[in-house]
């Protein structure tokens, strides 16, 4: 066994792992932790590929920042999970019936599945060659899928836009910071020196 | 680069339009200028649809093929952007006395109306997926846009949870499609999937004509419908009835065609059925409603079963049919949501269908004019309504679905009955509180228009038809 496979099967069993513990574990918290191991065997796995800006961008991106995130919301949100699984338990009969019927349609899709005549050709056509990853993930993005990139900005506008309007609200009870009117203050219309003679007061 | 941004410059020119306003509106009169704003975007719109509308036969793509400008295209796109139009300046004065004129609505009215001139245009499954997102994203966002109100968050919330998972089965299908093809390009798909579809590539149909039927609210995916139309501001509903359904339409015809156009077997029975489910439900549930915007919800699957019955025939006079009867649906639902918005009582909007007891003897006009419509949307001869209903049923009966068709005609005839009970409430009802509508003149403007349009379209429909047949016929090869 060569140390290629050997690592392929490590990440490829504590991924699944991870998903599989982050659907069961008990304690959401758990849950993410484990989430946050997943992501890491996948970005062992995009390594051994070849596709190593991709894998530090799962690690940076989901690991640092969005598994992060979630830990941060399962802990602050006080959400009583027992009792949403109780809720769920109601419908698992159900579920388990779909989920079987679904996975018996997989089987049948999977199991005589097959390509038409020149799709490899067709997918390796795409990828610009003779350059690094790095660089032929950038010819992509921003040259020949640059129509696409261009849209999900503009969705990512949308959802800023939708956050904003949602949630925003101007409210006129609260003071607010108002940082020109602290920088104009001066002393001289801000205090008062008074004189005050021992025994009188004001 | 320079020509593919040309064929692409009207949604340029409406994003730029929309992101400058946002700006200007931000950093000046915020909420002030709104009034303002959705005049204007109403204004850009009209121009570009003029412009796209004018710009002739040619069919040019860009991209590599991801956006294509064809006949369809343009003719989905005038559809799009006039009805948008129509519905942003109808909806001003109800929002501005109820106190939600944001400046934010009509610019993400605009932001969605670039996603759905993306849907059309689609010759990518990326491009799909991301002008159906834009469009998507934008309308859960207005849909809960009344956001102290608990119904408008439901709703706004419903819609975005089913529409996320909506958008997974559709994501889904397009991997399990791409797996198969080897390349997302519908012109690559459509030469890898010639004479029979193998299982895997058959699921993976399936799955995008799942997301697709959830964003033209067929049976079975329609469950959110009556619930975000009723929830949402009425301006809004009356925009979720016309333009988005007209592109989700659009993307659904696009898809069938140009990508899966070499398996019509495979998709004309799941289309068929769609169909004839969403016809049945749409008529019968909405019997029992006594709410006029769940009603025009459940009238609203109703069409959406006809149109697609036009699209399971398969050829290109089905997609003719198509899109004649989502213009004359188009025009029918913004006329009747003109009324809708006007309806008040003691400045509160009234959706109550038992309030437009004895309406006529207030308001012989417009009582006339709902009559009109309603007959219209029910098919009744000589309305256009009727001749929407009959192209459709000619598709469907020429394309070898007489069953389809014959299908058709009955649930027309059990839909009847609860428009028609609207007039009945309106001319021999019984006496009650008489109901408010005539505060503005926008309103009444395109309510007479579309009643108008109704009786004198069956004349030549306005050159409609010829013009739906050039489209189809750049659609289907």
């Amino acid at each position: 066994m060569t140390v290629a496979v050997f690592s392929f099967y490590l990440f490829a069993i504590s991924l699944l792992t991870g998903g599989l513990f982050t659907v069961i574990a008990r304690n959401p918290v758990h849950s993410v932790l484990w989430l946050i191991l997943s992501f890491i065997s996948a970005a062992g796995l995009f390594v051994l590929l070849g596709a190593e800006f991709v894998a530090m961008l799962l690690i940076i991106v989901y690991v640092g920042a969005v598994a992060v995130l979630f830990l941060f919301v399962v802990m602050m949100l006080d959400v009583n999970f027992a009792e949403l699984k109780a809720e769920m338990a109601k419908y698992m009969p159900l579920a388990l019936l779909i989920g079987i019927i679904l996975l018996m349609q997989f089987g049948l899709a999977f199991g005589n599945w097959h390509m038409a005549d020149g799709a490899e050709n067709a997918r390796a056509a795409v990828t610009p060659t003779e350059m690094d990853n790095t660089k032929a993930l950038g010819m992509l993005l921003y040259d020949k899928y640059f129509l696409i990139f261009q849209m999900s900005g503009l969705i990512l506008l949308v959802a800023m836009i939708g956050a904003i309007v949602l949630t925003l609200r101007h409210r006129t009870d609260v003071k607010r910071q108002d940082v020109l009117a602290q920088m104009y203050r001066d002393p001289a219309k801000a205090m008062d020196l008074k004189d005050v003679r021992p025994g009188q007061g004001l | 680069m320079q020509a593919d941004l040309n064929v692409i410059l009207p949604e340029i020119v409406l994003s730029v339009y929309a992101i400058v306003a946002l700006l200007g509106a931000a950093y000046t009169g915020k909420d002030r200028m709104a009034g303002m704003l959705i005049w204007l975007t109403a204004a850009l719109m009209t121009v570009l649809a003029i412009w796209i509308g004018t710009t002739g036969d040619s069919t040019r793509t860009a991209f590599d093929g991801m956006f294509n400008d064809d006949g369809f295209a343009r003719f989905a796109k005038v559809t799009i952007l006039l009805s948008a139009a129509a519905v942003l300046v109808l909806g001003q004065e109800y929002m501005a006395r109820r106190d939600l004129l944001r400046f934010e609505y009509p610019l993400l009215i605009a932001l969605a109306a670039v996603g759905m001139m993306m849907m059309v245009s689609a010759g990518d499954l990326m491009a799909l997926y991301m002008g159906l997102e834009l469009q998507s994203l934008a309308l859960y966002v207005v849909a809960s846009l009344r956001r102290d109100s608990a119904k408008s968050t439901e709703a706004g919330l419903k819609y975005f949870v089913l529409g996320a998972l909506s958008s997974g089965l559709l994501l889904y299908g397009a991997s399990l499609t791409y797996g198969y093809a080897g390349t997302t390009l519908f012109s690559g798909i459509i030469e890898a999937a010639d004479g029979r579809a193998p299982i895997g590539l058959l699921i993976g149909l399936v799955f995008v004509l799942a997301g697709l039927a959830f964003k033209v609210s067929a049976v079975p995916f329609h469950m959110w419908t009556p619930d975000v139309y009723e929830g949402a501001p009425t301006p809004i509903t009356a925009f979720f009835a016309t333009a988005p359904k007209v592109a989700a339409m659009g993307l659904f015809a696009r898809v069938v065609h140009d990508a899966f156009g070499g398996v019509v077997a495979d998709w004309q029975q799941v289309i068929a059925v769609l169909s004839l489910l969403s016809m049945f439900l749409g008529a019968i549930a909405a019997i029992g409603q006594t709410d006029i915007k769940r009603l025009m919800a459940y009238s609203s699957i109703a069409h959406m079963g006809y149109a697609l019955m036009g699209l399971a025939s398969g050829t290109v006079f089905g997609v003719q049919a198509m899109l004649i009867y989502m213009a004359i649906y188009v025009t029918m639902n913004i006329g009747t949501f003109a009324f809708i918005l006007s309806m008040e009582r003691d400045n509160r909007p009234v959706t109550d269908i038992a309030s437009l007891n004895m309406y006529s003897r207030a308001h012989p006009g417009r009582a006339l004019a709902m009559l009109i419509l309603m007959f219209s949307l029910a098919g009744v001869p000589p309305l256009l309504g009727f001749f929407g209903k009959l192209y459709v049923l000619r598709a469907a009966y020429e394309g070898g679905l007489a069953w389809l068709a014959v299908a058709g005609v009955i649930a027309s005839v059990i839909g009847a009955f609860y428009y028609l009970r609207i007039v009945f409430y309106m001319y021999f009802g019984e006496e009650r509180e008489p109901l408010e509508t005539g505060r503005s003149p926008v309103q009444w403007g395109f309510l007479m228009a579309s009643a108008a349009i109704m009786l004198l379209g069956i004349i030549n429909m306005f050159g409609v038809e010829t013009m739906a047949q050039a489209a189809a016929a750049t659609l289907v090869n």
